[in-house]
C-alpha cells in the first residue's frame, strides 16, 4: 500500500517535472525566436508577438478555412492510403520470407533516397492539384509503415504460435487474438514516423505545384513578402503536427510499456 | 499398418484403460534442404505413457527429446508410426485434452496474468461464473495471487512460467506434456517448481511427460524415466524409480536418489560423449 503511494507520487512528480519541461522548451522557442526577429528583422522573421495575432485573424476569416480543409483532405487521404497499404503489404511481405528478404533492401534503398526527386514524375503522371499531392504524401509515408509492419510480423515469437496451436486455435482466431496484438506496439511505431512523413510529403506536395492548401499559402506569402502569413500558417502546421505527434507518442509508450 | 491393425489397436487402448498414450515406430525424418543431406532426428521409437503416471524423458541435447513431445502432441507428424491418445489417433492438431508447456517464455505480454490464465478458457465458451473460478483456482493454485492484475513484464522468468503452466492447468488437461519448462531458471527456482509440478499431477490426476535435460530433476519427479540415446533418438532404457505418490523435493537427500541419478548418468555419459564426440568430428 505504502508502496503503490509511493509510486503514485513518483509518478505524479514525474508528470509535473514532463510540464515543466515541456514549458521550458516553449519559453526557449519563444526567446529563440524573438531573437531571430531582432537579428533578421521583419524582413524574414515576424515577432512570435505578430505572428500569433496574424494566425488569430487568419482563423476568424472564413476565406482562410477551405485551405485547412484542402490540405486536411489530402492529407487524411494520404494517410489513408500509406497506413492500410503499408499494413496490408508490410504483413504480406513479413508473413512470407522470400519476398520480406528480397524486398527489405529495396524498401531502405526506397526509404533513404530523397524522394523530392521523383516529384516530376508525379505531376506528370498526376497532373496539379489533388491526386499528385496525395500521391507524393502516400510515397513518403507508405514506405516506413511497410519495413515496421514486415518487421513487427517477422518478429513474432514462435513459441506465440505454437502456443496457439497447443490451444486449438485456427489461424482466424490466431491472426485476431495472437498476432495482431503481438504485432500491433511496432507496427504504431510505424503509424508515428509515417504520419509524420506522410505529412512532409503532402506539404512539399502543395508548396510547389497546387493552387489552394496551407502549402500553396505559404508560397504564395512567400512571393508577396507577406512574412506575418507565412508564419502563422508554419506555426499551425507546426502546432497541428506536434499534437498529433505527442498523442501517438502516448499510445506508443503506452502499448510499448508493456513489451 | 492396415486399418484392421488400428482398430485392433484402439480396442485394446479400450479394454486396456491404463495405456493413456500408444507410440508405435514413430520416426522423424527432416527431408534434404538446399544440399544438405536428409536428417534422422528420432526413432523409430515405442512407448506407452500409464493412465496418470509421471515420465520424464532425458537424453543427450540434439537426441530428438523435443521432437518426440511434438509428436505426441500432435504439434508435427511423425514421418513413419502412429501415436495414440486415449485410444485414437493423434493426427495433424493437437487433440482436446493434451496441455503442452513450452521451454520459452509464452505468456502473452499484452494480456494481464489473469487474462493469460483465461485466455484458452475464454475461446471454450465457458460461462462466466464458471471461468472466473476456475481462473482465480488455477491463478491461485500456482501461486499467482497476487499478481493477476501484473503484466509478464513485470515477473521474473520463474513467475512467468506459472503463468504458462496456470494457462494450460486451467483447461484441465488429461495429458500434460511440459518440454524443458525450467531450462531457464536458476537451480533452486527448478526444486521449488518441481514440488509446484508434483503437487499439480497429484491434484489433477493427468498423466504427465515431462521433456527435461537435468538428470536430478528426472529423478526427483518421475515414476519412470525413459533415456534416450544420441541421435536418431531411441529409448535405450526405461528406469522405474519406485517412489511413492506423496513425494516432494526433500527426496534429493534419500539415498535411492542417488542411486537413480547415478544409473542415469552412467547410462547417459556415453551417448553425451557419443553426441559430442560426433560433433567434434564434423568440425
Amino acid at each position: 500500500m505504502a508502496q503503490a503511494q509511493e509510486a503514485s507520487n513518483s509518478v505524479r512528480s514525474e508528470r509535473a517535472r514532463g510540464l515543466q519541461d515541456a514549458i521550458l522548451v516553449v519559453l526557449g522557442i519563444l526567446v529563440v525566436w524573438q531573437g531571430l526577429h531582432w537579428l533578421a528583422g521583419d524582413v524574414a522573421v515576424s515577432s512570435p508577438w505578430a505572428t500569433v495575432s496574424r494566425l488569430v485573424e487568419l482563423l476568424l476569416d472564413p476565406g482562410f478555412w477551405p485551405n485547412v480543409w484542402e490540405t486536411l483532405y489530402a492529407f487524411g487521404l494520404a494517410l489513408l492510403y500509406a497506413l492500410l497499404g503499408g499494413l496490408i503489404i508490410g504483413v504480406t511481405l513479413g508473413g512470407h520470407r522470400l519476398s520480406g528478404e528480397v524486398a527489405e533492401p529495396i524498401l531502405v534503398a526506397l526509404y533513404s533516397i530523397p524522394k523530392i526527386t521523383l516529384y516530376p514524375v508525379i505531376l506528370l503522371l498526376f497532373g496539379l492539384g489533388m491526386s499528385a499531392k496525395v500521391a507524393f504524401g502516400t510515397i513518403h509515408g507508405i514506405i516506413p509503415v511497410i519495413i515496421f509492419t514486415m518487421n513487427a510480423v517477422r518478429n513474432v515469437a514462435p513459441v506465440y504460435l505454437r502456443t496457439a496451436r497447443a490451444l486449438r486455435m485456427g489461424p482466424l482466431s490466431t491472426g485476431w487474438r495472437v498476432l495482431l496484438p503481438a504485432t500491433v506496439p511496432e507496427i504504431v511505431s510505424g503509424f508515428r514516423i509515417g504520419f509524420a512523413l506522410t505529412l512532409l510529403g503532402t506539404l512539399i506536395g502543395e508548396l510547389f505545384a497546387s493552387q489552394r492548401g496551407l502549402g500553396f499559402m505559404i508560397i504564395r506569402s512567400m512571393e508577396r513578402h507577406d512574412v506575418p502569413t507565412l508564419l502563422a500558417v508554419s506555426l499551425l502546421l507546426f502546432l497541428f503536427a506536434t499534437l498529433c505527434s505527442w498523442a501517438l507518442l502516448i499510445v506508443d509508450r503506452r502499448l510499448n510499456r508493456r513489451l | 499398418m492396415s486399418d484392421s491393425a488400428a482398430l485392433h489397436a484402439s480396442e485394446t487402448a479400450r479394454v486396456e484403460p491404463q495405456a493413456h498414450v500408444e507410440v508405435q515406430g514413430i520416426t522423424r525424418v527432416y527431408p534434404p534442404v538446399a544440399g544438405n543431406p536428409a536428417v534422422h532426428a528420432l526413432g523409430p521409437l515405442d512407448l506407452t505413457l500409464r493412465q496418470g503416471e509421471f515420465f520424464s524423458v532425458v537424453g543427450p541435447s540434439g537426441c530428438g527429446k523435443s521432437t518426440l513431445l511434438d509428436v505426441v502432441a500432435g504439434l508435427a507428424a511423425p514421418s513413419e508410426g502412429t501415436v495414440r491418445f486415449e485410444g485414437k489417433p493423434v493426427a495433424g492438431q493437437v487433440p482436446e485434452g493434451i496441455g503442452v508447456v513450452f521451454q520459452e517464455d509464452a505468456s502473452f505480454p499484452w494480456l494481464t496474468v489473469y487474462d493469460n490464465v483465461a485466455f484458452g478458457l475464454r475461446r471454450q465458451g465457458v460461462n462466466r461464473g464458471d471461468l472466473a473460478a476456475r481462473v482465480d483456482y488455477a491463478v491461485e493454485f500456482m501461486g499467482l495471487k497476487d499478481f493477476a492484475r501484473a503484466y509478464p513484464a513485470q515477473l521474473s522468468g520463474g513467475m512467468r512460467q506459472r503463468v504458462c503452466i496456470a494457462r494450460t492447468l486451467v483447461l484441465k488437461p488429461r495429458l500434460l506434456l511440459l518440454d524443458e519448462p525450467f531450462g531457464a531458471l536458476d537451480q533452486q527456482t527448478r526444486l521449488l517448481m518441481g514440488d509446484e509440478v508434483l503437487r499439480l499431477w497429484r491434484e489433477t490426476g493427468a498423466t504427465i511427460m515431462l521433456i527435461t535435460h537435468a538428470l536430478d530433476e528426472a529423478a526427483m519427479l518421475s515414476d519412470r524415466v525413459g533415456v534416450m540415446s544420441s541421435r536418431p533418438g531411441r529409448f535405450i532404457e526405461v528406469l522405474e524409480t519406485g517412489w511413492p505418490r506423496e513425494r516432494d523435493s526433500r527426496i534429493v537427500s534419500e539415498e535411492a536418489f542417488g542411486r537413480i541419478t547415478s544409473r542415469l548418468w552412467s547410462l547417459l555419459r556415453e551417448e553425451s560423449l557419443a553426441a559430442i564426440g560426433g560433433r567434434g568430428a564434423k568440425a
